[in-house]
């Protein structure tokens, strides 16, 4: 800045800045307020945390880019080289005292973030400890209730190439649709038969890859009522995408009626999409590459449906 | 320094057909380099044009669902290991012995064999289309044990063939990384300390030494998985013994570290180019410099970072997490520098500039995502989806391949002898910004939605993004065809370069353009000053005055 520069004009400045940065905050505030709006519905006792760390982060971020944005701008508008000018501008090589301080303010931002973090996790401590199981045994392919060995309040989750397949131990039940009491934690128990698998339920903001050969403890509690989507979300051979399964929570009661109604169904091919869509595809002449076959349907007493609308 | 030699004899006018041939030139191997890249990114671009037609509807329509996955993984495949890392090398090649006054690379042999694999394992992996099953169909990541299924039982499959491909590139990348290496360290003009040295050569070193240390794991990896595919054995094999996580802790071992091989000479090209073009020696010069080493011991602690949903230890996630974010502090210590450096700069919107521009704003957009993926709980719900494939397309798309454009335009006069049209080049800028954030802005709510990554078939309230994204794809995939006209036309008939046409400084524009085969031969000029000094009046050599009056005299002569 020109130091002959009479003080009225370092003041306009100032103030213009000081002007401009409250306005980026305000806008970055209102972003962080929309962010809540980019996400699914809130489904569990996790999202809101998670909703609210997206939030802060959504708020900063608006506004480092913005700050950035506008100095691109503001070069782009007033630092052009005039036409057929050939000079070179003002040699600056640096300035320590920036460095330091652009240095210093990321870190500190980074590490409040990860501080603000490494809370949240603790909070939410969705992992419980994991064990390895040895590989299944026949017994448990012939339809069985192996689960037995698990505390009643647990679920089981098996999940195949391609369905997911929930098992109710002490209450004999199977389902491929997930049922939960609204408020009550619950714990899955995460196995699978094959290959990985995700177990992804975006309106809970919950992710746990599932692993074979390994069993792994997850805890959850829905919150709200509603019907969602559980999504594969670790890639798992061809009908990977059609790996879903619907998630309904419900009322306390609704949800003993459910497990009471579904105790009296008799076994039947449970909910997936990849055996019918197989079956269709070998009716092709030219196939496409080359598959692994679906494994055959789980036997469940409620299958469920693929169409039903969800709320996320 | 005698001018005996005066006049210069003109060098024998070379035959395109050297370009075909084994060359040890690395200028030729260069262009051999970033020829061939292109050759590819136009099919891996093809297979993207495939998948975003595939996503324009919810269902799964437009091709089998075994095909989808299959071009999915080999648009990826293709665009890292055979674009990519091919094209950032040939800039190596072309830019490394030119900036620091070499006359070649340290082991010219070493690097025809070096890119003369690329063409090996790029039929290879082409070649994979072909046989009876079909490619690999398991993603880039190839995570076993869906990887090693092999679902028709051959020894020889598209599975194997990947392996292989990704194994060969690895041998490849090493041979090329011990090359620039040795070369920047042994071979530099004298005078040339190595705070005297350009960024991108920094650059450059940084990401061929990360190369050096994490390509072993990677490759080691690879050879235990193909030991499963087609022996038998139980690395990975959970009914084994074996772990199907131990792989994903080898891959990301390298392949995290391997992005910031692609944008660490980015950031060279930025800060090669910002100072060009507002006419000011780049802001920080050191801490730019040593910013580069920061980030690859920072890069080479933070591969679990792709593993949180993985099933590990929470003092895991908690632990990479904080390296993860500590990894923006360099990053954007770089961008505050690139921005103090136009800061009171007489800038010239020429098209490498606007390229450099617009990729550093898809970079900072990238950069603040990767923030929020660093967070484990963020991370955990958006991890898998397409808020990571739009946080990555940021980052190699919309920040390092226009960066690569950037450098193309920039460099081409000087390799080609011949000056790139400027409209087309603008053009060029504009559609492959509005395609690229058309393309990968709509994944970041797709994402946060629970879209996951990979999928074939979507549900109907993922429509809308996706539209959108397949539109810009498409938007993307026309705005090579300017690149293309550009190159090609101006390589045949575009106007004569000068030895300097943008009035930079450096010392590959005290060459004459395009370069002589060894490039300054006996008279390496001795550097007297840091680069970029830009308004200061200060020479970077000795007799800069008499080496740029020779060049001349002649162009006049030519």
């Amino acid at each position: 800045m020109n130091s002959s520069a009479p003080s009225s004009i370092n003041r306009t400045a100032v103030l213009g800045l000081g002007l401009w940065v409250a306005l980026l905050v305000l806008l970055s505030h209102w972003m962080g307020r929309q962010a809540h709006h980019w996400l699914p519905v809130p489904a569990s006792n996790a999202a809101p945390l998670v909703d609210g760390l997206f939030s802060f982060e959504t708020a900063i971020g608006t506004f480092v880019f913005g700050a950035v944005l506008t100095v691109l701008v503001w070069v782009l508008l007033f630092n052009r080289a005039e036409k057929y000018d050939e000079s070179d501008a003002v040699p600056i090589e640096g300035n320590t005292r920036l460095e330091v301080i652009w240095t210093a303010i990321p870190f500190v931002l980074v590490m409040a973030i990860a501080v603000y973090t490494m809370r949240v996790n603790h909070r939410l401590g969705v992992l419980g400890p994991m064990e390895h199981i040895h590989a299944h045994s026949p017994l448990e392919m012939q339809g069985g209730y192996p689960a037995d060995r698990l505390p009643a309040e647990q679920i089981e989750v098996i999940a195949r190439q391609w369905s997911w397949e929930f098992r109710y131990p002490g209450r004999k039940i199977s389902s491929t649709e997930l049922h939960l009491p609204v408020d009550q934690p619950v714990t899955f128990r995460l196995n699978s038969d094959d290959v990985l698998h995700g177990f992804y339920i975006p309106a809970f903001r919950l992710k746990q890859d599932v692993i074979p050969g390994r069993a792994i403890d997850f805890n959850l509690t829905p919150t709200r009522e509603g019907r969602y989507r559980l999504r594969d979300s670790q890639f798992s051979g061809t009908w990977f995408a059609a790996n879903q399964a619907d998630v309904v929570v419900e009322s306390q009661e609704a949800y003993a009626a459910w497990l009471k109604q579904a105790a009296e169904q008799p076994l039947q091919n449970g909910l997936s999409v990849a055996v019918q869509e197989y079956a269709e595809r070998q009716q092709k002449r030219n196939p496409g590459w080359a598959t692994v076959p679906p494994a055959p349907p789980p036997q469940v007493n409620v299958p469920g449906s693929p169409n039903l609308p969800h709320d996320a | 320094m005698t001018i005996a030699t005066f006049p210069p004899e003109p060098p024998p006018p070379a035959s395109w057909t050297r370009y075909l041939g084994f060359s040890t030139d690395a200028k030729v191997i260069g262009i051999q380099y970033i020829v061939t890249a292109f050759f590819f990114f136009l099919i891996g671009g093809l297979l993207a044009m495939v998948i975003r037609g595939e996503l324009i509807t919810p269902a799964a329509d437009l091709v089998d669902r075994s095909v989808y996955n299959g071009i999915y993984t080999m648009h990826g495949t293709i665009m890292l290991f055979l674009f990519i890392f091919p094209v950032l090398n040939g800039l190596n090649n072309l830019l490394t012995p030119t900036m620091i006054g070499a006359p070649d690379m340290a082991f010219p042999r070493l690097n025809t064999a070096a890119f003369w694999l690329v063409p090996v394992f790029g039929l290879l992996l082409i070649g994979s289309f072909f046989v009876p099953g079909g490619p690999a169909t398991a993603g880039w990541w190839s995570y076993p044990p869906v990887s090693i299924q092999n679902p028709l039982g051959h020894l020889i499959n598209g599975e194997s063939m990947w392996i292989l491909a990704v194994a060969l590139s690895g041998v490849s990348s090493i041979m090329g990384a011990v090359n620039f290496v040795t070369t920047i360290l042994r071979m530099r003009a004298p005078g040339m300390t190595l705070f005297r040295m350009p960024v991108f050569c920094w650059t450059a070193l940084a990401a061929q030494s990360l190369q050096l240390i994490g390509l072993p794991a990677l490759t080691g990896g690879a050879v235990m998985l193909l030991m499963d595919l087609s022996f038998g054995t139980s690395f990975y094999r959970p009914e084994g013994g074996g772990d199907p996580v131990l792989y994903q802790h080898f891959f990301w071992f390298y392949s995290h570290p391997a992005v910031y091989v692609i944008i660490l000479p980015v950031f060279g090209i930025f800060s090669e180019l910002f100072p060009v073009y507002s006419r000011k020696p780049l802001f920080g010069y050191v801490y730019v410099s040593v910013a580069s080493f920061i980030i690859v011991g920072l890069g080479l602690v933070v591969w679990v970072h792709h593993m949180f949903p993985s099933g590990v230890a929470q003092w895991m996630r908690d632990l990479f997490m904080a390296t993860t974010m500590l990894i923006a502090v360099p990053t954007g210590v770089k961008v505050f520098a690139w921005l103090g450096t136009l800061w009171g700069g007489k800038l010239r919107l020429t098209t490498p500039m606007l390229f450099c521009i617009g990729g550093l704003v898809n970079f900072v957009f990238a950069g603040i995502t990767g923030v929020m993926l660093a967070t484990v709980p963020i991370d955990i719900h958006v991890s898998n989806t397409y808020f990571v494939v739009g946080h990555f397309h940021y980052v190699i798309y919309g920040a390092a391949v226009m960066g690569i454009f950037a450098a193309i335009y920039h460099w081409f006069p000087k390799f080609t002898g011949r000056m790139p049209y400027e409209g087309l080049g603008k053009l060029h800028c504009l559609l492959t910004f509005v395609g690229a954030n058309l393309n990968f802005l709509p994944m970041h709510p797709l994402g946060l939605m629970g879209m996951p990554r990979r999928v074939s078939s979507y549900d109907p309230e993922f429509a809308f993004w996706n539209v959108i994204a397949s539109l810009g794809a498409f938007l993307l995939g026309v705005s090579v065809i300017p690149f293309l006209l550009n190159m090609i036309s101006s390589w045949i008939r575009g106007p004569r370069a000068t030895y300097n046409p943008w009035n930079a400084i450096g010392l590959e524009w005290l060459l004459p353009s395009p370069p002589p085969e060894d490039n300054f031969g006996e008279e390496v000029p001795t550097v007297i000053s840091r680069p970029y000094g830009y308004g200061t009046g200060e020479p970077l050599v000795e007799n800069q005055s008499e080496i740029e009056k020779r060049l001349q005299l002649q162009e006049v002569l030519a």
